[in-house]
């Protein structure tokens, strides 16, 4: 399965998370493809951090404002129902529990639902940005990612070893292996995916599963 | 009536040392004129308030190429590798904060308040130095407020009391950063009649505006 293959089985089985209405703020890079895979009849409301609702699709090249990107600098547009604000209003969104759904990437999220993806000491520090704010404030948080690093090495783990973004916060866990739910008693692994086999899910995975095999479904 | 002057009038009273307030976010809504006054002027030694160190030659991180700055308060120096470099080698102070947090921070400086309580960076190395503080079973920190000599921000349009409005993503820390320092200078794209924006649509009040500074 290529990268691309992997980040487009994610971005569909986050899209199925999403409810019609919800106020949704998605995370730079993979999180953006869930907008393309919406079930039908469902529209969302995407928040932007730097300080609008109603993220519309990329503009053509020659249509680009250079008063409207999204938290990544990149060009989009914005719909006709949108709203502009300051960053004060756009994180008092955030954290006042107004954003229904953030989907994030991460590096590591371990059993307690403890998010590491802002920082690696001894790399180049880039900032957490509106990570944090969101990641404690959003109702629901999903992490979207591949299950395991480059070098083969879990990012699902016991305990985060790298500098936390925020405490037992995480509600779901979406990769290309498996979906699993994070609850007060641990992880709980209630999907796998097609092609992927439970012991492939176990052995890739360095945090305690809980699950009943007869329970876990496929997507 | 608010003066009108150029933007290199607008900054000779920026001196070494002082604190500055930049609106922006990833240069989207950063008074570039201003910024590259301040450049051409080459005072250093400046602390920088602004979400984030842009890109090289882009918005705030005209100021990161120059090195005029001593200390930065940000979110993110992820676009601006020159940034990182610095913070490692110790060569410019960075207070990385989360976003919301610097936001409230600001907000509260403008706004006669001893600081914020927020939930976010409770259990990380943010917490580090700040005071916890439980309300109804909930732990949060206490960030106190910023505040500085200038701020130097981006609006759309301005009547000539200094009233302003904005444009989309362009607004983001502008009108925060207008109620926290003691002099505002604002660039705008126009310099509107007086009466032509709704009292209703006043996004700034024009009592915060010291300056105005036509730019692009």
């Amino acid at each position: 399965m290529t990268q691309m293959d992997k980040r487009i089985r994610i971005a569909k089985r986050v899209a199925k998370e999403l409810h019609d209405g919800d106020v949704v703020n998605l995370g730079i890079g993979m999180p953006t493809l869930v907008a393309n895979y919406l079930s039908h009849g469902v529209s969302i409301v995407l928040h932007s951090e730097n300080g609008f609702l109603g993220i519309g699709p990329e503009p053509q090249a020659e249509l680009a404002d250079k008063d409207l990107v999204n938290a990544g600098g990149k060009p989009v547009t914005i719909q006709e129902n949108g709203c502009c604000f300051d960053s004060a209003m756009s994180f008092a969104i955030i954290r006042g529990g107004h954003v229904d759904t953030t989907v994030l990437g991460a590096l590591e999220v371990d059993e307690q639902g403890n998010l590491a993806n802002w920082m690696v000491p001894g790399k180049r520090i880039s900032g957490m940005g509106g990570a944090m704010d969101l990641v404690v404030g959003a109702k629901k948080i999903i992490i979207a990612m591949e299950h395991i690093n480059k070098d083969g090495t879990a990012k699902i783990v016991k305990q985060c070893s790298l500098p936390l973004t925020a405490q037992a916060e995480v509600d779901l866990i979406i990769t290309d292996m498996a979906v699993i739910a994070v609850y007060k008693d641990g992880l709980h692994l209630i999907e796998i995916a097609e092609s992927t086999t439970l012991e492939e899910v176990v052995a890739a995975t360095d945090a305690h599963l809980h699950f009943s095999e007869d329970n876990i479904r496929i997507f | 009536m608010v003066k009108i002057c150029t933007a290199n009038e607008a900054v000779k009273d920026i001196s070494e040392g002082m604190c500055i307030m930049i609106g922006g976010f990833l240069g989207v809504g950063t008074p570039d004129g201003l910024v590259q006054a301040l450049v051409e002027k080459g005072t250093k030694n400046l602390t920088v308030i602004t979400n984030d160190s842009a890109f090289p030659g882009v918005g705030v991180g005209k100021l990161q190429d120059s090195k005029q700055m001593s200390t930065l308060y940000t979110s993110y120096i992820g676009g601006h590798p020159e940034s990182g470099r610095c913070m490692e080698e110790g060569e410019l102070k960075i207070v990385l904060t989360p976003q919301g947090t610097l936001a409230e921070q600001i907000r509260a400086g403008g706004s006669g308040l001893g600081g914020v309580l927020t939930p976010t960076g409770v259990g990380t190395i943010v917490e580090e130095g700040k005071s916890k503080i439980v309300v109804a079973d909930r732990t949060y920190l206490l960030e106190e407020p910023l505040k500085a000599d200038f701020a130097l921000l981006k609006a759309y349009k301005a009547d000539c009391h200094g009233n302003l409005i904005y444009r989309f993503s362009a607004r983001n820390f502008n009108p925060i950063m207008a109620m926290a320092a003691k002099t505002v200078i604002v660039e705008v794209e126009e310099v509107i009649a007086e009466g032509t924006i709704e009292p209703d649509n006043v996004i700034t009040p024009g009592i915060f505006v010291d300056l105005l500074v036509k730019g692009r």
